[in-house]
């Protein structure tokens, strides 16, 4: 018995217009002459992903945000060592290899999970940044992972947990698109010279 | 010492248990006193005795006729029956005393019952009697074993003794259940206590850290049915239609009644009727559903507050004429409706017999659920057990038992066998028996020495007790639970005037841990700290100056916390001092600024709650009371969107105090040879504005809405 | 469908819905009791047992999830850590309604058994997840550094 799916979903349709949208596929931008402008056209489209409050809550600088108005976790869990949680309640505590439905009545209506399940990478923290610093830190490997841009394309386009973020669960926003999309999205990005938006 | 007995109350038989059954098994290591789960066979035919039982094993097993829900009163029971008996603590036990208001009612209710942190006052002088009323049966015995006069016998730590012979109680319990009960045995002069006033283990301790103590949710009888209930969405909706056909399909769910409070699926395990609860569809009728946002409730509170209403319920001199002409403070303070959200949610199990029913609950006005209970089953007989509940702080003293009559009906619905309802978190935060919502508005104006010339003051709230059977104790007077502690206060002023605005509405109302308090501690000890400062006074010289001499006990805690308290620290400071419940309570809160958010560093308490029977339970009520104080002032608040719909389900968006907003406390007892007062409320109402007022005077932001930290 | 994993040193098995929560299960199913249901979206931890060592929410843990595995619930907790924590709760008067202690021991037994010597700030961020609604956290906080500093012996 959920009693208020439809104004919950209504109100953050409202809140969060961008979800609404589709993104976009490279075919799209094709119009665009000039390579340079088109891939970084190409990342402001992926931007809505990267933005998205099922990204940005697990690219924190301090403690993960949950929801979609990216409010402090609760309860309240710090990064730790190892972007796990802290020595005796790390992430696994709560979250399972797959999202866990509630039975409550409205209100959480699920337990996000995944395997592996943790906090990106404090140097991967995107959450304040604006799209172009955001994308000039995607390239350096100091701050990705050490990934070259081919990898940096499979972990948008195959990683299991980015992928978490089309699948969340029941009572939670899907990231824009698809996972494929975005995969493409990056690719056409990269093959376009990986230009930032200014 | 204002404590009414009765004779009945003086009962003091003494009655012999053959053999512990092992269902009973006492709930602690052994050497320890301890805790029966379910009270042992045959103690529903202790005529003799309300209160005692002495096992030829030598334990003493004290019936304690208050529910345990973490405010101590199976240890501080016990402890005076000890205490009397010259009993050794670790022979102790403690057991739910059955439902039977014959014997057992709250001799300050005249029925069975917990509430208004009346325990340990109640049953100070009646448990003290109780208990050397059995001592006497002992000695008598003793007396006449050992061949000695009564006067040559004594007893130490549960030794009998004279000359050279010694008897424990368990060897002399049958021939102690011969002798006849002493109408009005005397009890020990204070000076003699051994066991009341230290720091007595407490009985439940054990059980509770190994998981072993039983609640009412680890009630499972055979067949038992599990049943959650579907409310509806808003206060006041009721079922117009459902269609149950997908619920009924869920593997489990045994079957799907309409009762007066919504839909109830039955099933075999409690996920199965989650699951078929989430599975019904129900159209609601809303058509007396409370739609108002409490937005725009606080509105028209607020405007009744400012416009008094009808109930005046203090007039000294004449406010109005004072308040002409003058210099005027004024002040709104907002209190949201609250939720109690014990840890234990409501639950009950019913069993449904033959002209009889058996129910287990944590009931905490068992006399009227025990009522409700029968006439809703048609049934003469039920047999009701008190379990341990996990936590109330009100929630489960319902003056209408709606949970013990949801429960019936239930069980009504089902027929013969047993059922098991439970609500979960979501049904309590939205189940609505909230503390009221509370609007005040304050009108003050100061003389040239900076005393308080006038003082008008106007609450607007529903009335709890109104329209509840308990309505009759109010004799046609106003709800004093809307207005204590704005009514009689300890500050002097020359013209006075309270008046309450009665409002209403479907959402149900309660009283929620010190009640009235919680409001009017906050507004009275807010405004006076604005006065204060106004009036360039610091704040306890300042408050002790408009105590006078009239209220000693107040102004000794005030004195004390204002010693206790380091306050040369870079944090913001605040006081309040509130009597609730007969006990006299002083705090003085260390804020930290974290970023714009006020955090609690330390709390100085100091309590006055006459004799501490067990001054570690009463350091612990205080330290909880601050903590749920803590709770209500900067995170907790009940809000419905604009239709009516409730905004928050759990305690995600329900917030309360977690361990790293937990300050540390420093708790000094005032010692005192007055009476017992009670000390599970009176921890509570003073933490609020002493938070509040370190906040303002560290930011100069004057908080007049709580929570301080609403949730987004 | 028939589950089957270790509880407190036993074997078991369970034919019930994959779905159920452990929660649920351990109770309903096996009649341990000590595991308590407070919220059911992992919010404040009655519910709390060791899953393979681990400390993990029993009431948003699918009975499926633990085919296999070593569950240990308050009942049977032991080894030096537990000891040192239930001795402390005791000593300490912990409990009030004691309602949420179960989760409150297993949590902190879970803390100790990975860092022997706690701070406040460790001992908070351990135990954030778990509610006492009649906040006994002073005390838990005291409990748990007088269990360490009994495990220092």
């Amino acid at each position: 018995m959920k009693r208020f799916p439809l104004s919950l979903a209504l109100a953050t349709v409202l809140a969060f217009p961008a979800m609404a949208q589709d993104l976009r596929a490279p075919a799209d931008f094709d119009s665009i002459e000039d390579q340079t402008e088109r891939s970084a056209a190409i990342f402001e489209e992926m931007g809505k992903v990267l933005t998205h409050p099922r990204c940005l809550n697990c690219h924190p600088k301090g403690g993960p945000t949950q929801g979609d108005d990216m409010q402090p976790h609760e309860p309240p869990v710090v990064r730790g060592d190892a972007d796990f949680g802290a020595p005796g309640m790390t992430c696994n505590t709560c979250h399972g290899a797959e999202n866990f439905e509630t039975t409550g009545v409205g209100g959480i209506e699920s337990i996000p999970g995944h395997e592996p399940w943790s906090l990106a990478p404090v140097e991967m923290a995107w959450a304040g940044l604006g799209l172009g610093e955001i994308c000039e830190q995607l390239k350096d490997p100091e701050r990705n992972g050490d990934r070259s841009l081919e990898e940096l394309h499979e972990h948008m386009a195959e990683d299991g947990l980015v992928g978490w973020g089309w699948e969340p669960g029941e009572g939670r926003t899907p990231a824009p698109g698809s996972q494929e999309l975005f995969g493409q999205l990056t690719q056409a990005w990269i093959d376009t010279g990986a230009a930032c938006p200014g | 010492m204002n404590i009414h007995t009765s004779r009945r109350a003086f009962l003091s038989g003494l009655i012999v248990a053959v053999a512990l059954p092992g269902l009973a098994r006492a709930q602690q290591k052994s050497g320890a006193a301890a805790f029966f789960n379910e009270l042992p066979e045959g103690s529903g035919e202790m005529s003799a005795n309300a209160f005692i039982r002495v096992a030829p094993d030598n334990t003493v097993t004290v019936l304690i006729k208050h529910i345990e829900f973490g405010q101590g009163p199976y240890t501080g029971l016990t402890t005076l029956v000890a205490e009397e008996m010259d009993a050794d603590w670790s022979q102790m036990r403690a057991a739910a005393a059955p439902a039977d208001v014959e014997k057992y009612a709250n001799l300050a209710f005249g029925m069975q019952g917990t509430g208004g942190s009346t325990a340990m006052a109640n049953s100070f002088m009646q448990m003290r009697k109780a208990g050397a009323g059995a001592r006497a049966m002992l000695v008598a015995a003793a007396a006449e074993r050992f061949g000695v006069p009564a006067d040559h016998i004594t007893i130490d730590k549960g030794i009998i003794s004279a000359g050279d012979q010694s008897a424990t109680f368990g060897e002399l319990a049958e021939a102690a259940a011969q002798q006849t009960a002493p109408e009005d045995p005397p009890v020990k002069d204070p000076a003699q206590f051994k066991l009341i006033g230290t720091d007595l283990p407490k009985v439940d301790s054990s059980a509770k850290t190994d998981g072993s103590a039983q609640f009412t949710l680890d009630v499972y009888r055979d067949g038992m049915l599990t049943v959650v209930v579907a409310h509806p969405p808003k206060f006041g909706a009721k079922v117009a239609s459902f269609d149950d056909s997908a619920a009924l399909q869920v593997s489990g769910v045994q079957k799907v009644a309409q009762v007066p409070t919504g839909v109830a699926v039955y099933a075999d395990n409690t996920y199965a009727a989650l699951k078929g609860r989430d599975a019904l569809e129900i159209e609601w009728d809303e058509a007396e559903a409370e739609t108002r946002s409490s937005d725009a409730m606080i509105e028209e509170w607020t405007t009744a507050a400012k416009a008094g209403g009808k109930w005046e319920v203090v007039k000294t001199g004449d406010v109005e004429a004072a308040l002409e002409g003058s210099e005027i403070v004024e002040a709104t303070y907002v209190f949201p409706y609250l939720a109690h959200t014990p840890m234990e949610p409501l639950d009950a199990v019913v069993e449904l017999r033959d002209g009889e029913a058996e129910v287990w609950m944590g009931s905490q006005m068992q006399t009227g659920d025990q009522g409700t209970i029968a006439k809703i089953l048609g049934v003469e007989n039920v047999r009701l057990h008190t379990m341990l509940a996990g936590g109330s702080f009100g929630r489960r003293a319902t003056p209408d038992s709606h949970f013990a009559a949801e429960a019936a009906e239930v069980a009504k619905a089902n027929g013969k066998g047993a059922v098991k309802l439970m609500w979960t978190r979501e049904d309590d935060v939205q189940g609505g028996y909230y503390r009221p919502l509370t609007v005040h508005h304050m009108r003050a104006a100061l003389d040239d020495q900076g005393g308080i010339k006038a003082w008008d003051h106007g609450i607007a709230a529903q009335s709890v007790v109104m329209g509840t059977p308990f309505e009759a104790m109010l004799q046609g007077g106003p709800d004093f639970t809307a207005f204590e502690g704005a009514n009689e206060l300890h500050y002097a002023m020359a013209n006075h005037r309270l008046r309450w605005a009665q409002m209403e509405s479907p959402i149900p109302t309660l009283w929620w841990r010190s009640v009235g308090h919680t409001h009017t501690g906050y507004a009275v000890e807010c405004f006076i700290d604005e006065l204060l400062e106004k009036a360039g006074k610091d704040p306890i010289e300042g408050r002790l100056a408009l105590m006078g001499d009239d209220h000693p006990r107040e102004r000794a805690v005030l004195e004390r916390v204002a010693e206790m308290a380091d306050q040369s620290g870079d944090y913001g400071y605040g006081v309040a001092v509130v009597k609730s419940f007969g006990t006299y309570v002083a705090q003085i809160a260390e804020i930290e600024d974290r970023g714009g958010i006020p955090h609690v560093h330390r709390v100085w308490c100091a309590v006055d709650c006459g004799l501490a029977v067990n001054p570690n339970v009463v350091r612990a009520q205080m330290e909880g009371g601050i903590g749920y104080g803590i709770s209500a002032a900067l995170y907790s608040e009940i809000t419905l969107d604009e239709g009516g719909l409730i905004r928050q389900q759990n305690w995600d968006s329900y917030r309360i105090l977690r361990i790293p907003e937990m300050p540390a406390i420093e708790v000094v007892i005032i010692p005192s040879a007055e009476a017992p007062t009670g000390v599970g409320e009176p921890g509570t109402p003073p933490i609020a504005p002493a938070i509040a007022n370190a906040w303002r005077r560290m930011t100069g932001n004057a908080t007049r809405r709580l929570p301080i930290i609403p949730v987004a | 469908m028939t589950i089957s994993f270790t509880v407190n040193g036993e074997e078991r098995s369970v034919d019930v819905d994959p779905d159920t929560p452990l929660l649920w299960v351990l109770r309903d199913e096996l009649r341990l009791t000590g595991t308590k249901f407070g919220c059911g979206i992992a919010q404040c931890g009655a519910c709390t047992v060791h899953l393979d060592g681990s400390p993990r929410r029993s009431c948003v843990t699918p009975v499926s999830m633990v085919e296999g595995s070593d569950i240990t619930t308050i009942e049977g907790l032991s080894g030096p850590e537990a000891e040192a924590v239930q001795a402390a709760w005791r000593a300490l008067d912990v409990p009030q309604c004691g309602y949420c202690q179960s989760g409150q021991v297993m949590s902190a037994t879970a803390l100790l058994q990975q860092v022997s010597s706690p701070s406040d700030e460790d001992i908070d961020n351990a135990m954030a997840g778990n509610i006492c609604r009649c906040a006994t956290y002073v005390r838990i906080r005291q409990a748990i550094h007088d269990a360490a500093k009994t495990l220092e012996g």
